[in-house]
């Protein structure tokens, strides 16, 4: 295990070396040309900001040099100063950080703990009313914008019901509250958001775990354990289960960077203070050291989620790690 | 099992109906749209009307004919999603035809690639390039291209993967043909299966990332219409102007929801082994 753990660590390297050439590659692309039609509204800000950019990150010094700092700034998570405020952008990120991580952590929970039992229930009724019910739902999944989505849950649930805030994580007058009424009021703020998130990665991963499970089910060994008269409930929930949800491990590698890629219009439309609203407004403000800083740190985020998923995987399945 | 798949097609013809009809109205917005989508109108008694009988979708916060702006909303949603898919499939295939044909280290170097490329959440890579690239319309559907090759790329090497070995091709081999004869001629016209199910799925998901892009204001520019835009002004009228919401959502999950049909039916006849779920 130990000796599964050093190699897919050791494969990070290259991983990190070809993330960091191709965000390098990124930062080149900006033509420096402020006579297109967005940079047209304000060619100062965009074109000093470029100037600005290129003297923060060597990028007028030759192509080595360049690399070899790009890769010690994000090896050290130093991104400079932000344009705007002047403060280090890694830690305009830890401030961000934890909201982020409360959204994506619940919606990953919400969507598993939803998914697998409908995906299941779907492959063992196959055809069932349930079934075809479900099928329909994922295919509306699967085309519902979800910004669309969040619009019409802030629209019916915060303004015609009044049920749950607008936007915002956490009113001013958050501090005068004790520290339970705290919590009460940061789920409150997180019920809408959360549901749009967790909605992004539902249909997904249950039409993947339906597909799994019929796999299974049609094993040798599930004809085996029903013809030795075991009953049903024990064929699926003790033979059939544990081999079907397997492989929906590897999915919490795959759902991560749809989930953070979502953060960065739900936080925006929700007003959600985390690291993807940060993102979106240093995109909108030309805050290019801010951009990358939020780039990279998304990024490994993502790579943490697949390594620990691929990590569950072969601690689970002996058979991956033999390999 | 013959009920089931008759029950597929049925909504899968409704599917391709929908795509043909909306294909017709974004190649004759001029004639169906009964007003200019672009004419400003900063009247009172103009400005974000209800759907009536003479604004059917009711008009925006400028005074525009909202059913005019959908009209040419989806000349613009269509041409991105086309131009974009087309550009994934041209790198997808070429990617994935050369890694899964040589193998050895071009394979290993490309498959990196590839694995490089799907660590980025793809809407945060658009966004990066957009905010160095400045938002245009060209710029969206080269972005858009730009990165939803990678799973095609998978799949295409695979299929080739698996080919290359075949009698026929080894036959091909023995006599003589050389690489680019085998791969264009022999290898290429049996590895489509999952080309044009990805390219029916992909206008889906192209359509969907250009709305948000337009919605979040990084998209096709006003005053140029598309659905994703006018969704803007959708929110921000949220609580009075319910029309500007909901029209322009309801053609997006619609337009979206056809190719996604109209792709599943199509892959679970060409190749019922790919039979499994969607990646969003």
């Amino acid at each position: 295990m130990i000796k599964y753990i050093t190699k897919r660590l050791l494969l990070m390297i290259p991983m990190l070396l070809g993330i960091s050439l191709l965000t390098l590659l990124i930062m080149h692309l900006s033509p420096g040309d402020p006579t297109s039609l967005r940079y047209g509204l304000n060619p100062e800000v965009s074109g000093s900001a470029r100037a600005q950019l290129h003297e923060l990150y060597n990028l007028d010094k030759p192509f080595i040099v360049q690399y070899g700092s790009w890769l010690k700034r994000i090896v050290t998570l130093d991104f400079g100063r932000s344009f705007l405020d002047n403060r280090p952008v890694i830690e305009k990120i830890r401030e961000r950080l934890p909201a982020t991580l409360l959204l994506q952590v619940s919606a990953l929970v919400l969507i598993f703990s939803i998914a697998i039992p409908v995906g299941v229930m779907s492959a063992v009724k196959q055809n069932s009313l349930f079934d075809k019910i479900t099928t329909f739902l994922v295919f509306i999944g699967f085309a519902t914008p979800t910004f669309w989505l969040a619009l019409i849950l802030m629209r019916v649930f915060a303004f015609n019901l009044e049920w749950f805030p607008v936007s915002g994580m956490s009113p001013w007058y958050a501090e005068f509250m004790t520290p339970f009424e705290r919590v009460r009021d940061v789920l409150w703020h997180l019920v809408l958001p959360l549901t749009t998130l967790a909605f992004t990665g539902l249909a997904s991963l249950s039409r993947y775990v339906r597909y799994s499970m019929l796999e299974v089910i049609r094993q040798d060994y599930i004809r085996t354990a029903r013809a030795k008269g075991l009953s049903e409930n024990k064929v699926i929930f003790k033979h059939a289960l544990k081999n079907a949800l397997l492989p929906v491990v590897t999915i919490l590698g795959m759902t991560l960077p749809a989930l953070i890629g979502g953060s960065f219009i739900f936080e925006t439309i929700f007003a959600w203070p985390g690291m993807g609203r940060l993102g979106y407004m240093s995109i909108m403000q030309y805050d290019y050291p801010t951009v990358m800083g939020v780039g990279i740190i998304s990024v490994f985020l993502t790579l943490i989620g697949i390594l620990i998923s691929d990590i569950l995987y072969a601690a689970i399945d002996p058979r991956i790690r033999f390999e | 099992m013959k009920n089931k798949r008759d029950f597929r097609k049925k909504y899968a013809g409704v599917g391709l109906a929908v795509i043909l009809i909306m294909f017709l109205v974004a190649v004759f917005a001029n004639f169906i749209a009964p007003y200019d989508p672009e004419e400003i109108n900063l009247e009172p008694d103009a400005r974000l009307q209800a759907p009536s009988m003479k604004h059917l979708l009711g008009t925006d916060d400028l005074g525009r004919d909202v059913f005019s702006r959908m009209v040419y909303g989806a000349r613009i949603s269509l041409s991105v999603g086309f131009v974009a898919v087309f550009l994934s499939l041209v790198i997808g295939v070429t990617v994935g035809a050369i890694a899964g044909y040589f193998g050895g280290w071009v394979d290993t170097l490309l498959m990196r690639i590839v694995e490089i490329v799907m660590c980025f959440p793809r809407i945060f890579l658009i966004l990066m390039l957009i905010a160095f690239l400045g938002p245009n319309i060209i710029i969206v559907m080269a972005v858009i291209g730009l990165t939803g090759w990678t799973g095609l790329a998978r799949l295409v090497r695979a299929e080739f993967l698996s080919l290359k070995e075949r009698d026929y091709v080894q036959a091909a081999r023995a006599l003589g043909a050389g690489d680019r004869r085998i791969i264009f001629k022999h290898i290429l016209p049996n590895a489509l299966s999952p080309v044009y199910v990805s390219a029916v799925l992909g206008v889906g998901g192209a359509i969907l990332i250009e709305s948000s892009l337009s919605f979040l204001g990084l998209g096709v520019q006003i005053p140029t219409p598309s659905w994703g835009n006018i969704l803007t002004s959708g929110m921000h009228y949220i609580e009075s102007a319910w029309w500007l919401m909901l029209f322009p959502g309801l053609a997006i999950l619609i337009t979206v929801l056809s190719y996604n049909l109209v792709g599943e039916t199509l892959r679970d006849i060409l190749d019922p082994r790919l039979k499994g779920f969607n990646q969003k």
